[in-house]
C-alpha cells in the first residue's frame, strides 16, 4: 500500500451557497471515481474538514462527470457579508478537500505532480 | 433561422475585468454579449443611490462600457443583454440614449425588462398571500420585515427573449438569473417554447457554465500550471444550434484553456442538488449530461434532461444586520507566530478592560491557518504571519471602538510588528441576505422597447 493525496487522483472547485459552501470533486479517471465513492464518505470528509465545517455534510454523486458534490453546512461563519472569515465565500474549501490522504494499492495510478 | 448563434459572456460578477467585454466584441465573431453586474449586496447599494438621486440606481460601469464598444456593436450587429438596469433600468436607458447621441446613433433600440423589484410592493404581496419565510432555515419574515433594504425576484429568460423579439439591440434587466442572460437570446433566435424542457435545459446549462466569465476558460482551474497566457485569458463563447446542442469555446489567439476538466469544475460551482437545478424557466438534471472534447479549446454538450419549472420564483431580499470591522497587522522575526498570538491576546484583553464585548469576534493567522484551520500542521519556521482580528455587533460605537485598538500595540507590544498602513479599520454596515420563494402568479414582468 502507498499513501496518496486526493489531488493526485482528482481536482476540485468550491464556492458559497448561502451560509454553506459546496465543493465539487472531479476524478481524473473512472477508476479514481469508483475508489473516491468508497473513500470520500461523509464521515471521512467531516473529520478532515472538522475545523472548517460546523454543520451537516451532504454528498451528491455525478457518475457522468466522475464527480462528487459536497454541501458543507455552516462553513462560512454566516453567509456573505455577515461572515468575519478571511474566506467568507468558501473559495478555498476545494483546495482543502484535495489535501485528504488515502491508502491505496501500490499499483493504483496516481499523478505525481504536486499542487 | 440561423443555424449557429454565438453568445459571449464578458462580465462574470460585479467588479470583473472592464476590458474583457471589449476583447470579446473585437477579437472574434459574436452575435450576443451578456454581462452580469449584480452581486447580492449590489441591489441594496443601488436602492440607496436611487433614494438619493432618482436618476441613479443602475450599473454605471455598463454605460461606460457601451460608450467604448457602441461603434463595434453597430458595425458587427452584436446585441447586448445585461442586468445592469439594477433597480432603475429606465434611468440606465436614458443614460444609454445619451451615449448613443454622442456617437451619432439615433435609432438604437433599448429593451427594458422590469417587474423584479418588489421592494415597494411587499405589503400588497403579503396581503395577496406571500409568506416570504427564509427558504434556507424556515425563519419567519417578521424577523426582518422592518429592516429590508432591497427585495428582488429572480426572473427568467422569456422576458429577455420578448425584448429581443421587439427589436432591442441592448436589453437592460434588473435581477434575472445569470443563465437567463444567455438563454434569452436562444429562445429569441430559435423560437423555443416554455415546454421544450430539454432545449431550455441545454441553454440553461450553457449559461450556467459561462456565467462566471473566465472560470470556464482556465480561471480558478486546479491544474493552473498548465494554463497558457493567463494574462490574456479569453472569456467564454457559447456556440449553440437550433436543437440546443452547444460548444463552449473562446476566441482564437486568446489565453486560457477550455477543456473537460475546467468545464466539469465550473458545472459543479455553487451547485446544490445536481439532479434538480432549479431555474425559473426549467429544472435541469446535471447528472444526465456528457461532456465531449471537440479539439483544442472546445467542449461540447449534446443532451441534458430538463423538466417543467416550479410554480415559484426565488426572491432575494437584503436587510440591515449590524456592523463589522477587520484589522490586520504583520508580525515578523523570531517566534513570529507566538508573537502574533500574544498580540491578539493583548488587543482582546485591552478591549475587555475598557468594558467592551461583541456579538462575535474572530482571530485569524493569515499564512498559517485562516483558510484551512488545522488541516495541515503549523510549519516549524515561520518568517512572518499576518494577524487578522474581526468583530461584529449591532452597536456601531462598539465596532468603531475596536478599530481604535489595533495600532497602539505596534508601540506597546512585542517587536517586529508592521503593516498598518491602511489606517484604522472602519465599521462597515452588514447587509445580510434573505432568500425566499413567491408564487409566480403574484409577479408581473413587463417589457418595453424605447428608441
Amino acid at each position: 500500500m502507498k499513501t496518496i493525496k486526493l489531488y493526485q487522483i482528482a481536482h476540485a472547485r468550491s464556492g458559497d451557497k448561502g451560509p454553506n459552501s459546496n465543493a465539487g470533486v472531479v476524478f481524473y479517471t473512472k477508476e479514481g471515481y469508483e475508489l473516491g465513492k468508497k473513500l470520500l464518505t461523509v464521515e471521512r470528509v467531516k473529520s478532515h474538514l472538522a475545523s472548517i465545517v460546523k454543520g451537516e455534510i451532504i454528498r451528491y454523486d455525478l457518475p457522468n462527470l466522475w464527480a462528487l458534490n459536497f454541501i458543507l453546512g455552516d462553513s462560512l461563519g454566516g453567509g456573505g457579508s455577515e461572515s468575519l472569515q478571511n474566506d467568507a465565500q468558501g473559495k478555498t474549501h476545494g483546495q482543502a478537500m484535495l489535501l485528504m490522504e488515502f491508502e491505496v494499492p501500490d499499483d493504483f495510478p496516481a499523478d505525481d505532480v504536486g499542487i | 433561422m440561423k443555424n449557429l448563434v454565438r453568445i459571449g459572456n464578458g462580465q462574470g460578477f460585479w467588479g470583473d475585468s472592464i476590458d474583457a467585454p471589449v476583447r470579446l466584441v473585437e477579437d472574434g465573431p459574436l452575435d450576443y454579449l451578456t454581462l452580469d453586474y449584480l452581486a447580492e449586496v449590489t441591489m441594496s447599494i443601488m436602492q440607496r443611490q436611487k433614494e438619493k438621486n432618482p436618476k441613479a440606481g443602475y450599473a454605471r460601469d455598463f454605460v461606460e462600457l457601451i460608450d467604448r464598444i457602441l461603434p463595434t456593436l453597430i458595425k458587427k450587429n452584436i446585441k447586448v443583454i445585461a442586468n445592469a438596469g439594477g433597480v432603475n433600468a429606465p434611468a440606465a436607458a436614458e443614460a444609454l440614449k445619451e451615449v448613443a447621441r454622442k456617437h451619432g446613433v439615433h435609432d438604437l433600440k433599448i429593451g427594458i425588462v422590469e417587474g423584479d423589484d418588489i421592494l415597494n410592493r411587499i405589503d400588497v404581496l403579503v396581503t395577496a398571500g406571500a409568506i416570504f419565510e427564509n427558504m434556507e432555515n424556515g425563519e419567519p419574515f417578521a424577523q426582518i420585515r422592518d429592516r429590508i433594504k432591497s427585495a428582488n425576484v429572480y426572473i427568467g429568460a422569456f422576458p429577455i427573449a420578448e425584448a429581443l423579439n421587439q427589436g432591442a439591440q441592448i436589453v437592460l434587466a434588473g435581477r434575472v438569473t445569470d443563465p437567463a442572460l444567455a438563454l434569452g437570446p436562444m429562445i429569441h433566435e430559435f423560437g423555443w417554447t416554455e415546454n421544450e424542457y430539454d432545449k431550455l435545459a441545454l441553454g440553461t446549462l450553457a449559461g450556467h457554465i459561462t456565467e462566471c466569465g473566465a472560470q470556464c476558460t482556465g480561471g480558478n482551474y486546479s491544474r493552473w500550471w498548465e494554463v497558457p497566457d493567463y494574462a490574456g485569458i479569453g472569456y467564454p463563447v457559447i456556440e449553440i444550434q437550433p436543437d440546443g446542442k452547444f460548444v463552449i469555446t473562446k476566441h482564437a489567439g486568446t489565453g486560457g484553456i477550455v477543456n473537460r476538466m475546467g468545464v466539469s469544475e465550473q458545472i459543479l460551482y455553487e451547485m446544490g442538488d445536481p439532479k434538480h437545478y432549479i431555474s425559473p424557466d426549467v429544472v435541469v438534471d446535471f447528472t444526465s449530461l456528457n461532456l465531449r472534447d471537440e479539439g483544442q479549446n472546445r467542449v461540447g454538450v449534446d443532451f441534458v434532461k430538463g423538466a417543467e419549472a416550479t410554480p415559484f420564483y426565488k426572491v432575494s431580499m437584503s436587510y440591515f444586520a449590524g456592523y463589522k470591522a477587520s484589522g490586520q497587522l504583520t508580525v515578523s522575526g523570531p517566534k513570529a507566530y507566538e508573537k502574533a498570538q500574544k498580540v491578539a491576546e493583548i488587543i482582546w484583553e485591552r478591549l475587555k478592560r475598557a468594558g467592551y464585548s461583541f456579538e462575535d469576534t474572530r482571530t485569524e493567522y493569515l499564512g498559517i491557518s485562516s483558510c484551512h484551520g488545522d488541516i495541515r500542521p503549523v510549519p516549524e519556521q515561520i518568517n512572518e504571519v499576518v494577524l487578522r482580528l474581526s468583530v461584529r455587533d449591532g452597536d456601531y460605537k462598539k465596532v468603531d471602538r475596536f478599530g481604535k485598538e489595533i495600532a497602539p500595540v505596534i508601540t506597546s507590544g512585542p517587536p517586529g510588528i508592521t503593516g498598518f498602513a491602511g489606517g484604522r479599520p472602519k465599521a462597515q454596515e452588514i447587509i445580510a441576505y434573505w432568500p425566499a420563494l413567491i408564487d409566480k402568479n403574484l409577479i408581473k414582468t413587463s417589457v418595453t422597447v424605447v428608441e
